[in-house]
């Protein structure tokens, strides 16, 4: 009896501000698997709106690969499109301009502004920028994201590298845990990746952010086995 | 495969177009300048060689090809280098992916060289892929002239370019939404 009794004391005696706080750690972990879990799952769509699309630019190589992909996708279910590409990358966001062009041409709806948006953002990390120094700017780019995702809000996001598209999809998954928004994160890694995936890449697939993971060469997916191999996009 | 061979008195114009993209790739344009691997070029039947020399600071030394030599000139940039891409008959290029698979589709014999001081090396992994698959040869500066004189392009082996329904299927089936 005594020391059922002092057992029971010692659990009063803890600060009752401590153990709400583990409690929701506990509910933070738990919500945290469990968006994870729903993530790895197909939707089901049942009512076959159209989904707001994020479209995630890199540059040069990456933009190209993505706009292919963009071709292939049916423009009616993935509308609104918004197109985000790094401030310091004039290039991809007029190629962008060009296909949503040629989208309208085909339609003729003549309503690019509706159909399409044009974004640009900070960069985390600039091509052969060094680790340590990345780390600053991350958090800029990160708090400028953040922003942009307020604003954005999307259900889809498509990305495919560099550094451009992690704090982007870092948000999207805090939203998830939130509950503010749930958007499926599809990542395709660059064709130039034939036997270890990029640095985004791999964080997205440790961190299980991507709900999917594409990669364009077989041996790529035998090393990463939750990755969906898709052939080459070029 | 680009690039005439015909035998009618004339010389027909046979263009080797070297291109490094955006970067600063000097040891390329180095070796592509190197006597050389303009003497084999030239015995290989190649007639004139265009550099785009990016943001290098290493001037190739012009020539106008006389005495049967190799027609050589160079700029830094173009907005477009698919003209030069298209009217080649042999590109040298950078690892860059854009310029490799523009080149490919073309259908162009292209030799990537790597660049081996960049700090983030991956991109030697797809030319390796590709040459390997014999899509293309795959060189470094320093072995430039031993790829040229070794060379058999009708041993390369057309690239397919890829398609994007795949993924466009498989991220429509998560969604939910049908098949078409």
């Amino acid at each position: 009896m005594e020391k059922g009794n002092s057992c029971c004391f010692s659990i009063m005696m803890v600060p009752n501000s401590i153990v709400v706080l583990i409690a929701i750690n506990i509910i933070i972990v738990i919500r945290i698997f469990y968006v994870i879990h729903q993530s790895s799952k197909p939707l089901r769509n049942l009512s076959l709106e159209p989904v707001s699309t994020l479209i995630i630019l890199g540059s040069g190589g990456h933009t190209a690969e993505m706009l292919n992909l963009i071709r292939g996708l049916q423009k009616n279910r993935f509308t609104p499109r918004v197109y985000v590409a790094a401030s310091t990358d004039n290039m991809s966001l007029q190629k962008a301009q060009v296909l949503e062009a040629s989208v309208v041409d085909q339609t003729g709806a003549g309503k690019v502004k509706e159909a399409a948006q044009f974004m640009q953002i900070y960069r985390s990390r600039e091509v052969g920028q060094s680790y340590l120094t990345s780390v600053g700017t991350t958090l800029i780019a990160l708090v400028h994201a953040l922003f942009l995702m307020i604003k954005i809000r999307p259900q889809v996001i498509l990305c495919n590298g560099p550094g451009t598209c992690f704090p982007l999809c870092v948000i999207a998954f805090l939203f998830k845990v939130l509950g503010v928004r749930w958007s499926s994160i599809f990542y395709v890694e660059s064709i130039a990746r034939v036997r270890r995936l990029s640095l985004s890449g791999l964080l997205l697939y440790k961190l299980r952010i991507a709900d999917l993971i594409f990669v364009q060469w077989p041996q790529l997916q035998r090393k990463y086995p939750r990755t969906n191999y898709v052939g080459c996009l070029m | 495969m680009g690039g005439g061979d015909r035998d009618n008195g004339v010389k027909p114009h046979k263009t080797v177009f070297v291109t490094v993209g955006t970067t600063c790739f000097d040891a390329l344009v180095k070796a592509v300048d190197t006597r050389e691997v303009k003497e084999e070029l030239s015995r290989k039947g190649y007639t004139h060689l265009l550099i785009q020399m990016g943001r290098g600071s290493y001037i190739p030394t012009k020539s106008a090809g006389e005495d049967g030599d190799l027609t050589v000139d160079y700029f830094t940039f173009s907005s477009s280098i698919a003209d030069y891409l298209k009217s080649a008959s042999l590109v040298i290029s950078h690892a860059g992916s854009g310029s490799i698979f523009e080149t490919l589709r073309l259908g162009t014999p292209l030799i990537v060289v790597v660049n081996e001081d960049l700090m983030d090396n991956h991109q030697s992994e797809l030319a390796e892929e590709l040459a390997e698959r014999k899509h293309l040869l795959y060189a470094h500066p320093q072995t430039l002239y031993q790829t040229i004189e070794g060379m058999n392009l009708e041993t390369l082996i057309p690239y397919v370019p890829g398609d994007a329904r795949p993924v466009a299927k498989v991220i429509n089936r998560f969604l939910g939404f049908p098949d078409d």
